[in-house]
Order: C-alpha cells, then sequence, then structure tokens
C-alpha cells in the first residue's frame, strides 16, 4: 500500500492551493474544537475550584442517636427528651480514624474539627458566630487559611482566633486586639485576634471564627472526640468513590461534597454539554468540508482514475488512495489546529493563576490528542463516500470524457 | 502461432427496450499469438465497443470470450482487473497518461500498482522502455512538458510494461502529425517483430492498415472481412 500512499501524497501536493486551503479548514475545526474544551474545562474548573475548592470533599460527623424515650408496660409513650438544636454527637476514637482514612488513595488532607456556635464579644459589640476548632500546625488543610490572611498569620496557638474581614471591621478589630468568645455551651474564653482572613465568601468572611483545637475543646466542653472529619482529595470528582471506599473501611457516614449539590452539578453538566455540542458541530464542519472538498477532486479525477483502473488499478487500491487523501488532510490539519490552540492558549493565566476579567481558559484541557484522534477518524470516515464514488468510476466512461 | 484470444457470438446491447442499441450482434473473431491486426470501419461500427470488450473493461451482453484459455465472461471484476494488468496493455487515441506523475512513473505504473511500491526492478524496466522509444532525455519529465508525439510513446512504454501478450490500440496515431504517426507505427512494429507482442489497432487510417498483417473488417457489429 505504499504505492497507493505514493498517489495519494502526489495528488495532496499537486494542488497545493485546494490542499492548502482543505488543512486550513480542517485545522480552524480543530482549532475551535480545542480553545472550546479548553474554555468549557477551565470554565468548570474555576466554578469548581471557586465554589467547592475550599470545602470538605468528604465529611464525616457523628451519626444523632434518637431521643430517648420512656414506654410503659402497654405501649404507651411516657416521656421523650426532645432533640436539641445544637448537635451535640461526637466521634470517638478519632486517633484511630483519622491514620485509617488517610491510607485512602486519593486524599491530600484530613482534618478533625470541632464545630459549635457562639458569640464574640469586644466591649458593647457582640457578634453571632459559627466557631471551628482545627489542628494548630494544620490549619489550612481544608480551607486555604493562611491563602487568605490579609493582617496577622493563621497559625492558631493556645488562646489565639482567627476571623473574617467583615466581622473584624464589624467589631471594628485589628490583629493583636483581645476579645471574648462565648460558646452555645455557655463557656467563655478570652483570645487573642490573631489574624484576619479574606475569602471573599460572605458567610464566611462575615460569620466564621477559628480557634485551636485544645480552645474547641474548652469551649464545647469535649474533652475527647470531635464533632466531624473534614476530608480533602487531590480530584474532588472523585468525592463519591472516595466516600463509599471510607464508608466501607471505617463503617462511620462519609458523605462526598456532591451530595446536596445537585444543582451545582446540573449546571455543570448542562455547560459540559454545551461543550460536546460545540465541539460536535466543529467535527461535523470538518467532515463535511473533507468530504466536500474529496468529492471535488474525485469528480476532478474522473478520467486518471478511469486510466488506472484500465491499467490495472482494483477498487480497493482506488478506495486506498482517496481515504488515504482524507486521513493525511485530516492528520496535517489535526495537527496545524492543535499547534496553532496550543499557542493561543499560551498567553491565557494557568488553571491555577485564574484572575478575575479574563477567560478561564485551561491550557491542560485542551484535548490535543483527543481532537487529533477525531480528526484523522472523522477525515478517514468523510473520505469513505468520495472513495467509493471514485472506485465505481466506470474506466470506459472516464476514460471517454 | 498459437492461439492468444476467441470471441464467438459476441453481442453488446446499450439500453432497454425501444432505446436499445445493438452495438454488437453476434460477432466472432480469433487471434494468434504475435499478430498484428487492423481493425477497420466506420464509426459507429462497433469498433470501440469490441476493443473495450476485448481489453476487459466491459462484459458483452452474451456470446464467448476467451483468452490464453481463460473465460472472461464468466470472471468477476477482481480477476478481470488482475487479468488485463498481467496480459492486456492498452494504447488509446489520447494518450491518457497520469498528469501530475513523470514519464517514468507513468510507465512503471501498472507494474507498481499490483507489487504495492515502486521496485528497483520496474523502474529499470521502465527506464529501459523510455530509452526504447526514444525518450532517454525525457524520463524524468513530468507528462505534461512532453510533445504530443512524446505523450503517445510514454503510453506505448507503459502498455508493454507488464510484457503484455495483447496491446490494444484505438487510433494510437489519430491525434499526432505524420512525422509523430510513423514514429509510433514504426515503434510498434519493432515490438511487435521482436517481443512477439499481438497488436489489435483500430484505425481509419488506410495507410496504417496496410501496414498490418491482418485487415479485420467491422461493419454493423459483425466482422464482415
Amino acid at each position: 500500500m505504499l504505492y497507493g500512499l505514493k498517489i495519494a501524497m502526489r495528488y495532496l501536493t499537486a494542488s497545493k492551493a485546494q490542499t492548502a486551503l482543505l488543512v486550513s479548514g480542517v485545522a480552524v475545526g480543530v482549532f475551535i474544537f480545542i480553545f472550546m474544551s479548553a474554555l468549557i474545562g477551565g470554565l468548570a474548573e474555576f466554578i469548581l475550584s471557586r465554589t467547592v475548592g475550599d470545602i470538605s470533599h468528604v465529611t464525616i460527623e457523628a451519626e444523632i442517636a434518637d431521643p430517648a424515650i420512656l414506654i410503659d408496660a402497654d405501649g404507651f409513650l411516657l416521656a421523650a427528651i426532645e432533640q436539641g438544636r445544637q448537635r451535640t454527637a461526637t466521634l470517638r476514637d478519632t486517633e484511630t480514624w483519622v491514620p485509617l482514612i488517610e491510607t485512602v488513595p486519593g486524599i491530600r488532607a484530613v482534618s478533625p474539627q470541632i464545630a459549635g456556635a457562639g458569640f464574640l464579644t469586644r466591649g458593647a459589640q457582640v457578634a453571632q458566630v459559627s466557631v471551628t476548632g482545627l489542628e494548630i500546625g494544620r490549619e489550612s488543610a481544608i480551607l486555604n487559611l493562611e491563602g487568605y490572611i490579609i493582617a496577622g498569620s493563621a497559625r492558631l496557638g493556645s488562646g489565639v482566633v482567627v476571623l473574617g474581614r467583615r466581622l473584624a471591621e464589624d467589631l471594628d478589630l485589628s490583629v493583636g486586639q483581645v476579645l471574648r468568645l462565648q460558646s452555645s455551651n455557655g463557656v467563655t474564653a478570652v483570645l487573642t485576634l490573631g489574624g484576619i482572613f479574606q475569602t471573599g465568601t460572605g458567610m464566611l468572611d462575615r460569620s466564621s471564627v477559628f480557634v485551636s483545637l485544645p480552645t474547641a475543646r474548652t469551649l464545647f466542653a469535649l474533652p475527647q472526640g470531635v464533632t466531624r472529619i473534614e476530608i480533602k482529595l487531590d480530584d474532588l470528582n472523585a468525592a463519591d468513590d472516595t466516600a463509599l471506599r471510607i464508608r466501607a473501611l471505617t463503617g462511620l457516614d462519609a458523605v462526598p461534597w456532591t451530595d446536596g449539590a445537585e444543582q451545582l452539578m446540573e449546571a455543570l453538566n448542562a455547560q459540559a454539554q454545551t461543550g460536546y455540542f460545540l465541539k460536535t458541530f466543529a467535527l461535523i464542519t470538518i467532515v463535511i468540508g473533507v468530504a466536500s472538498a474529496l468529492l471535488l477532486s474525485t469528480y476532478r479525477r474522473r478520467p486518471e482514475i478511469g486510466i488506472m483502473r484500465a491499467m490495472g488499478a482494483g477498487r480497493g487500491f482506488v478506495v486506498f488512495v482517496f481515504v488515504t487523501q482524507g486521513a493525511l488532510v485530516g492528520l496535517l490539519g489535526g495537527v496545524t489546529g492543535a499547534t496553532l490552540g496550543y499557542l493561543a492558549l499560551l498567553p491565557f493565566p494557568r488553571r491555577d493563576e485564574f484572575v478575575s476579567g479574563t477567560l478561564p481558559m485551561d491550557i491542560t484541557q485542551g484535548s490535543y490528542g483527543l481532537a487529533i484522534i477525531l480528526t484523522v477518524i472523522g477525515a478517514i470516515l468523510a473520505s469513505i463516500l468520495p472513495a467509493r464514488a471514485a472506485a465505481r468510476v466506470d474506466p470506459v466512461q472516464a476514460i471517454g470524457q | 502461432m498459437t492461439e492468444l484470444l476467441e470471441v464467438s457470438d459476441l453481442t453488446k446491447t446499450f439500453g432497454e427496450g425501444e432505446a436499445a442499441t445493438h452495438v454488437l450482434r453476434g460477432l466472432s473473431l480469433s487471434l494468434k499469438t504475435g499478430e498484428m491486426a487492423a481493425l477497420l470501419g466506420p464509426s459507429g461500427s462497433g469498433k470501440s465497443t469490441l476493443l473495450t470488450i476485448l481489453g476487459t473493461l466491459m462484459k458483452p451482453t452474451s456470446g464467448r470470450h476467451w483468452m490464453l484459455g481463460q473465460d472472461l465472461v464468466a470472471a468477476n471484476d477482481v480477476a478481470l482487473t488482475e487479468f488485463r494488468n498481467r496480459h492486456i496493455g492498452f494504447v488509446f487515441q489520447f494518450h491518457n497518461l497520469l498528469p501530475d506523475f513523470t514519464a517514468l512513473e507513468n510507465v512503471i505504473f501498472p507494474t507498481a500498482v499490483r507489487a504495492g511500491r515502486e521496485t528497483p526492478a520496474a523502474r529499470a524496466r521502465g527506464r529501459e522502455l523510455l530509452v526504447r522509444v526514444g525518450l532517454e532525455s525525457r524520463i524524468g519529465f513530468q507528462t505534461t512538458k512532453l510533445s504530443g508525439g512524446q505523450k503517445q510513446r510514454v503510453a506505448v512504454a507503459r502498455a508493454l510494461m507488464n510484457s503484455p501478450e495483447l496491446v490494444l490500440a484505438d487510433e494510437p496515431t489519430g491525434n499526432l502529425d505524420r512525422a509523430s504517426a510513423q514514429q509510433v507505427m514504426d515503434l510498434i512494429h519493432e515490438i511487435n517483430r521482436d517481443e512477439d507482442t499481438t497488436f489489435l489497432i483500430s484505425t481509419h487510417d488506410e495507410k496504417i492498415a496496410a501496414s498490418c498483417w491482418r485487415q479485420i473488417v467491422v461493419a454493423d457489429g459483425l466482422v464482415t472481412g
């Protein structure tokens, strides 16, 4: 079939302008395919990183026991303890679970936490806050606290509190000042403001405070255990599978972030579908372009096909010549389009450097190989019809033209 | 001389019903190895159709067609293509060369298409044939840069590439000036003499016909003389 390849290449190089035009058309289609892949992928990455990048990807919370009831011998309910609004269930044996969970593949960080509600007081000013106790030295395991600090430090020592910018502004606080934090259990601690963060998320910046785990134990009267374990993954899309693994491994109620994020998932899926449509249209354009150009070439070369057939070229040989032309056009256009796409994406910021006001293009999601492979396959499929038409050429009629 | 081919009771009809045109009407003919025959007859007599059938480019409507002991009416397209490649050469009135290829590439096409590549042996044979037809200085030329007579000589060389037993020539000099026509005919005679190749030449030129050993006259779809 080397000879068929030679004929195909000769036909392509014989009409340089036509071939260049055809390859350019294919390259534009591939360029659009890659651009859309990078844009849709980058957008999804951007949205996810902004929405769930800083939250726990899998969360384990202690199961709340059913309220205690008292029933007499005849089955009548005598008394029932009403469920309190505050979550009081605790996970015990954290020291056992954490190392075990850390062995699960794909886990980046495990953070045992104590969470509760409280009131922050400075002079006469009071603010209701949600309090989270974090392990000292692992403050940024889940939320990148270190990265959001705008004043002071994220380091949580004993008697230190870190809070959001909006809250600090509301209470007119600055780093180094002393304030009082009273937990919902009624325990009060006097703390020094060690750092102020700004995440850009209203709730966090306005009403969240972080203290060390020992401080939280004092505030919520929890000498042992934690109220939850937050887990961060390398790939947040693996949350469902990882949660299942953790459940199987520990028997704990591990919940992935996707539970309760159906709307976000739907939006991302819709966006992905839009991307598929656009990419499909780009491919269809390529296929139609190649098919029409090769059909024209078939028509133009009918006499030559007739001569070849008369000289002993089989129908299979003719099909091979035209399909190879399609494949070569697809390959050339694919590689050209992919190269141009890559070069066009280079000036955009990297995925971890997205800034507001720019398109969140992700150069790593250009699907370059896939674009080239699909283009070659598409071009081959597009060339089958013209190739079959060429193979059916009647040599007698063609030579007589 | 042994018998090379035989056709008998050959008919060819184009169209159907009232629109049917009967071009061949039970034509019978045989050719022997090494014969040099001229095919004569007025336009529309069926000469070209007969050449097309003998060249296995078209099947007859009915009748027998044997060559080298093979029944070519019963053969399928693949078998006919291979048979044509190995045993039959063509020289057309309008050279019918591949325009994007050189003289040498055109000549070796029948061998290369069978082998799937251009072998050194094929290249050597192609060069030898081009030297023989007097085109040693035009071997690497694009065919578009050759004169009409040169193109026709390339076509003759191509027809001989696979050393076929039969060469069918349809008005091979019809598009050439007198000098070029004479050159081509001299070449054909020389090859016929040296290689024992059978030639069947369709022509209107009485001088060319007279130079052949045998004249076959076709009229109204039948051999009349």
